[in-house]
């Protein structure tokens, strides 16, 4: 389903955290967030995932407002996987990936086959289903993120949002996680902080510096040497390699000069 | 008083080393069989604690008379044991159980809103400000405060705590709970010196009665007063038990939750709301009960699994139980003397809670 945000602001105790965010995500497409720490990431997810208001602009999911939907209704359309959760107190594996269910199900409703296959099948495409009765606490940092990622699942969305889903794994774990997502084939906005990762996985790529979006575009046209150096402070080029991957190279002084 | 030398807020702890990975023991029994068996042994229980007294009365005809009561049918017993068991013993017994389930279900859901595993009951103050309305009118008669008994200027003072605490507890429109558990035990500490002012200046007589309420008590227990208290633990269970699947979700955090679609703000108001009425109506009609709604849940997750759609159930029923026991042992152990609840509550509560301490794991999971 297609994202659009237009004008999107966001103020918070009188700080502006974004300014006039205009960003579209392509049904299918995998669209990569970058921008160093305090550029207003994570603001523009909590905005798309209805968790916090924007002060101006309109967040569009498939051309509805999701903030003129019920936060029920909002969550069976995007999932999100969060940087940070605390670790659910003793929760098995199925049932950290059952929550996925929580916005499909009123009060008195109790979860019925059709559910538990949901689950089931959510656990299966993310690896996890042998590890379903184990407790959630007791995983290692890749497994809990797949884990997260089948609970996301679970909620059959049309829209994935990741903040930082690799951060604190291993590399390998890293790979896998990414080749995961993009096998999901869910249309997926994701916070990444690995530039390298970022450019080898991401179909399009979004630059926020200080809460406005300063290039977008396909990889090679946003992660520019200039964008590199004005907004990571690092010189480096991005560049289709022989075998057809996008890689970040840094140069042997890669620090570029302040200011 | 419990909630006075609270320990200061945590978050839960960092994972240990080596974290349990297989499910509590009984986690996968069916939660209407759990039901069921917690049920017969409640009903046991409370049989035989209405038949144990200075007065003694078999099992079987303390049976024989809950079931004429019931059913209009003649028990056919001596009248004056039919008299002790209904018309005293039975009333306290439930009113002994009804404490334990609602204390253990408000310390079950304030522990999942606050993410603070000490949390209990009174952690909003409930405990303070009820002390200060009931021993206002004890010390200084029922004038006091416009004519209340001392169960309604309990829940008058309860409510007026929970509220100053809510209204601190905000930030940006928001309740943090972090706020809300600080601000419970600034709002204890005022009502609390209150309570000890209040206390000097009454006379040696009424001392007594003071401080055996504050320790909390059943032995007042009459009919009329069961019907609120009942209404409220059966009501208030329930309805929590519906906001389950959300309570659930609220334990992987406000963001997390959002994100599943739960109203994370307005779930909390509701969640404080019925807890505090609760607690409110508990503490009113017997006093201060500690450690129950500290203790009861975090043994209920040991065994059951944390799914709060089985764990405020399950705890209702073990709370019911475990207060019943304690209200059995405090009028047995030195008849004729009774101690209050909060002296044996105390003295098993507060080594089990040593022992959970030092077992690490489950207090960092819970």
């Amino acid at each position: 389903m297609k994202l659009q945000l237009r004008q999107v602001s966001v103020t918070i105790g009188g700080t502006p955290i974004l300014h006039d965010v205009d960003l579209d995500v392509a049904p299918g497409d995998f669209v990569g967030l970058l921008g160093p720490n305090g550029s207003g990431k994570s603001t523009l997810l909590r905005t798309v995932y209805r968790s916090m208001r924007p002060t101006g602009g309109t967040v569009l999911l498939g051309g509805e407002d999701v903030w003129s939907l019920s936060a029920r209704v909002a969550a069976r359309r995007t999932a999100a996987v969060l940087q940070n959760s605390p670790t659910p107190a003793g929760l098995t594996v199925r049932e950290v990936a059952a929550l996925g269910r929580t916005p499909h199900k009123g009060m008195f409703d109790r979860e019925n086959r059709e559910d538990q296959d949901i689950v089931a099948d959510a656990l299966e495409r993310t690896g996890m289903l042998g590890h379903a009765d184990r407790i959630y606490g007791s995983l290692s940092g890749g497994e809990r993120q797949r884990v997260l990622l089948a609970r996301a699942l679970a909620q059959q969305p049309q829209l994935l949002v990741l903040d930082e889903p690799t951060n604190h794994l291993d590399i390998r774990a890293r790979f896998e996680l990414l080749e995961l997502v993009h096998t999901l084939g869910v249309t997926t906005l994701a916070v990444l902080h690995d530039l390298d990762l970022a450019v080898r996985s991401c179909h399009r790529l979004v630059v926020l510096d200080g809460g406005r979006i300063v290039a977008s575009g396909p990889v090679l046209e946003a992660l520019t040497p200039d964008v590199l150096s004005a907004v990571f402070g690092v010189k480096a080029v991005t560049e289709r390699h022989d075998d057809g991957v996008v890689r970040v190279t840094y140069g042997a002084r890669p620090l570029a000069k302040a200011g | 008083m419990t909630m006075v030398s609270r320990p200061a807020v945590s978050r839960p702890a960092p994972p240990p080393r080596r974290a349990a990975t297989r499910p509590a023991p009984l986690h996968g029994a069916p939660l209407s069989l759990c039901l069921l068996v917690l049920g017969v042994v409640l009903v046991v229980v409370v049989l035989v604690a209405a038949a144990v007294g200075s007065v003694p009365v078999s099992v079987g005809d303390t049976w024989q008379i809950v079931w004429g009561h019931l059913t209009g049918a003649d028990p056919g017993v001596n009248p004056a044991h039919e008299q002790i068991v209904w018309t005293f013993r039975v009333p306290r017994v439930l009113l002994a159980a009804l404490c334990g389930a609602g204390l253990a279900v408000a310390g079950v859901v304030l522990q999942a809103l606050v993410a603070n595993p000490l949390a209990d009951p009174f952690i909003l103050g409930v405990s303070a400000g009820g002390s200060v309305g009931a021993v206002a009118v004890m010390a200084l008669g029922a004038g006091a405060l416009g004519g209340l008994g001392v169960s309604g200027a309990a829940f008058a003072g309860a409510m007026l705590a929970v509220a100053l605490v809510f209204a601190l507890g905000q930030q940006r429109g928001r309740l943090n709970p972090v706020r809300l558990v600080l601000a419970g035990v600034a709002v204890s500490y005022v009502f609390t010196s209150v309570t000890s002012l209040l206390q000097l200046q009454t006379s040696p007589n009424n001392m007594r009665q003071i401080m055996f309420w504050l320790l909390g008590s059943v032995a007042g227990a009459r009919w009329d007063q069961l019907q609120v208290a009942g209404v409220v633990v059966v009501g208030v269970t329930l309805v929590l038990t519906l906001y389950g699947r959300q309570l659930n979700a609220l334990v992987t955090g406000d963001e997390s939750a959002t994100a599943l679609g739960v109203d994370v703000k307005r779930l909390r108001v509701v969640v404080i709301v019925l807890t505090s009425l609760l607690a409110g109506v508990l503490i009113a009609v017997a006093g201060g009960i500690g450690f129950v709604g500290l203790m009861v849940p975090h043994l209920v997750r040991m065994a059951f699994g944390v799914d709060h759609r089985r764990v405020l159930p399950i705890s209702a029923l073990v709370g019911a139980v475990y207060l019943v026991a304690v209200d059995l042992l405090c009028r047995t152990v030195d008849p004729p003397n009774e101690l209050p609840l909060n002296i044996l509550t105390a003295l098993f509560g507060a080594p089990f809670f040593i022992w959970l301490m030092r077992r690490d794991r489950s207090l960092s999971h819970s």
